[in-house]
């Protein structure tokens, strides 16, 4: 195995970022990523990113966005339907296969031109589900429902989690939603969408973030301190939402147990749960310890939800803990798809 | 039956047993699921200056700060230096064309396109890439690589923020361009960026 570490990040998340198309708000984020290690596109032996045209409702954005990397001479590139930590597992890979160094990875959505709630119920199974058009939020609600009547959680506990992100997010420059508020005062905010109230939903965001990462001897030549990948693994249940046990998350789980978290202490974890009740199903399924390991201290997708990119940025934040020294071994978790169907758990350490 | 790929599947052709309360019922052998997303789209950048500039009779291209070459229409970014451009040209709205097609079969929801029709890539002067429109006002048999064409806009009370605005291209009757490097896109004075 090649020892491979992530060694840059740089991200931009706004409620909206309504001025700006995709690639030109990615360019400058991509300039500092290389940047901030003295790189250029040339030094880049891989090139991968995630996004999705259905957000912006810009056909092929994702080429027009490759404009940005700076692609002449043609570069090695790749794409993934997907958040970009999908992105960052395929450049490992790449670079596990020998003959680069160093690889370039970038997500970004902007979702408010559409209803991203609606937007995302077309990722439903398009025969039965999709016509119905349940759309994100309901289909988390329905959820959440069956974890509360089966005693998996209950209401105080998920208003725990929302207040805590936001304590978090008062410190993420980055963070969208950040206004302190009590237990009780979420608990009294009227629900959106019965059991889940306003306080449960993603923070939803515009943006993106680009992640360099580089392996063994060139790691360490470009970073003081590199947040090396000491384990990495993606699940997925099933497709049909009526054939899974929505009250647990069995993909989670499997990749954890694949990625190594319970080897050693977890000094912090940033979970992608765009809701309340996600992250609750994510710390028992990653078989994490609240009174050990810091829980999103960047507040997580309940501050700043960007689509496609929040999953990549739980990685760069996780990182950026690890080359800062408070923490020496991290985990960064994304998801993809309605009810954390598929995930993917990342394990970082320093030296 | 299996020869015929519409033929329902056999286990529709037969009889079908169904519960009283929907006997009598015409078989449902297929279902519309209309699916449709609403954005409000914006442009961006570059391209929303691009567009109000249109509104004026006005080509906004930009020019790449490391390379030179000027890009129409304009991202907001040089594809190949990967940089933000660097500032906004007001280009001619004249040109040649670099390549050609003439369509001779009509295009559905078009009815505006009559075949046959040229459609062509259009270098502008000043510009270092072409863009599409269509070359009017001549027989497509008489367009050529090389022929100098100009702007046709449309009538001042009509203009809008959009490259509608320019009807087509017409030839200007200059002598045409030699092209003798096809490989001229791309550089500036003949260097490789």
């Amino acid at each position: 195995m090649i020892d491979v570490a992530v060694v840059s990040f740089a991200q931009r998340q706004e409620a909206s970022i309504p001025g700006e198309s995709e690639v030109e708000f990615m360019v400058p984020l991509m300039e500092q990523a290389k940047a901030a290690v003295d790189l250029t596109q040339a030094d880049m032996g891989f090139t991968c990113s995630g996004s999705s045209d259905f957000l912006a409702g810009q056909a092929f954005s994702f080429v027009m966005t490759i404009d940005g990397t700076g692609p002449v001479p043609p570069i090695s590139e790749s794409h993934v339907e997907q958040d970009g930590a999908w992105a960052l597992y395929e450049a490992w890979v790449k670079i596990q296969c020998g003959g680069i160094d160093t690889a370039f990875v970038y997500g970004y959505g902007k979702s408010s031109p559409g209803s991203l709630r609606d937007v995302l119920a077309t990722q439903m199974d398009p025969y039965y589900v999709c016509p119905l058009w349940p759309d994100s939020y309901a289909v988390e609600a329905l959820a959440a429902r069956l974890m509360l009547e089966g005693g998996h959680v209950s209401e105080r506990r998920l208003a725990e989690i929302a207040a805590r992100s936001r304590v978090s997010a008062a410190s993420n420059p980055h963070a969208v939603r950040s206004e302190p508020k009590t237990v009780d005062e979420i608990l009294a905010e009227d629900h959106v969408l019965d059991p889940l109230r306003p306080s449960d939903l993603p923070a939803e965001a515009d943006g993106g973030c680009a992640i360099v990462l580089a392996a063994g001897d060139r790691a360490r030549e470009l970073c003081e301190r590199p947040a090396w990948i000491r384990g990495m693994d993606h699940r997925g249940d099933a497709h049909t939402l009526g054939v899974r046990d929505l009250t647990s998350s069995m993909s989670a789980r499997l990749a954890a147990q694949h990625a190594g978290v319970a080897d050693d202490k977890v000094d912090l974890a940033e979970l992608y749960g765009p809701f309340t009740t996600s992250e609750h199903l994510l710390i028992d399924a990653l078989g994490l310890d609240e009174d050990a390991t810091a829980i999103n201290p960047s507040g997580g997708a309940l501050a700043a939800h960007t689509m496609m990119a929040s999953g990549l940025i739980r990685i760069g934040e996780a990182a950026s803990r690890i080359w800062s020294g408070d923490g020496d071994r991290a985990v960064a978790h994304a998801t993809s798809g309605p009810c954390l169907q598929q995930n993917l758990v990342c394990v970082l350490e320093g030296d | 039956m299996a020869d015929d790929p519409l033929a329902p599947p056999a286990a529709l052709a037969g009889d079908v047993t169904v519960p009283p309360a929907v006997a009598g019922a015409e078989p449902v052998q297929s279902v519309c699921t209309p699916i449709r997303l609403s954005y409000t789209y914006t442009p961006g950048r570059a391209l929303s200056r691009y567009l109000q500039a249109m509104a004026g009779k006005r080509i906004l291209g930009e020019r790449c700060g490391v390379t030179g070459q000027v890009f129409v229409p304009p991202r907001g970014v040089s594809p190949l230096a990967g940089t933000t451009t660097a500032g906004v040209v007001e280009l001619a709205d004249t040109g040649y064309v670099d390549s050609f097609n003439i369509t001779r079969v009509p295009i559905e929801r078009r009815p505006d396109l009559k075949p046959p029709y040229c459609s062509a890539w259009i270098v502008l002067d000043g510009a270092s890439v072409g863009f599409m429109g269509l070359v009017i006002n001549i027989p497509p048999e008489e367009v050529r690589i090389g022929m100098r064409v100009r702007a046709v806009w449309k009538p001042d009370d009509e203009l809008e923020t959009s490259a509608a605005n320019i009807g087509g291209w017409e030839p200007t009757g200059e002598p045409d361009e030699v092209i003798d490097d096809y490989e001229r896109l791309g550089r500036v004075g003949g260097q490789q960026p």
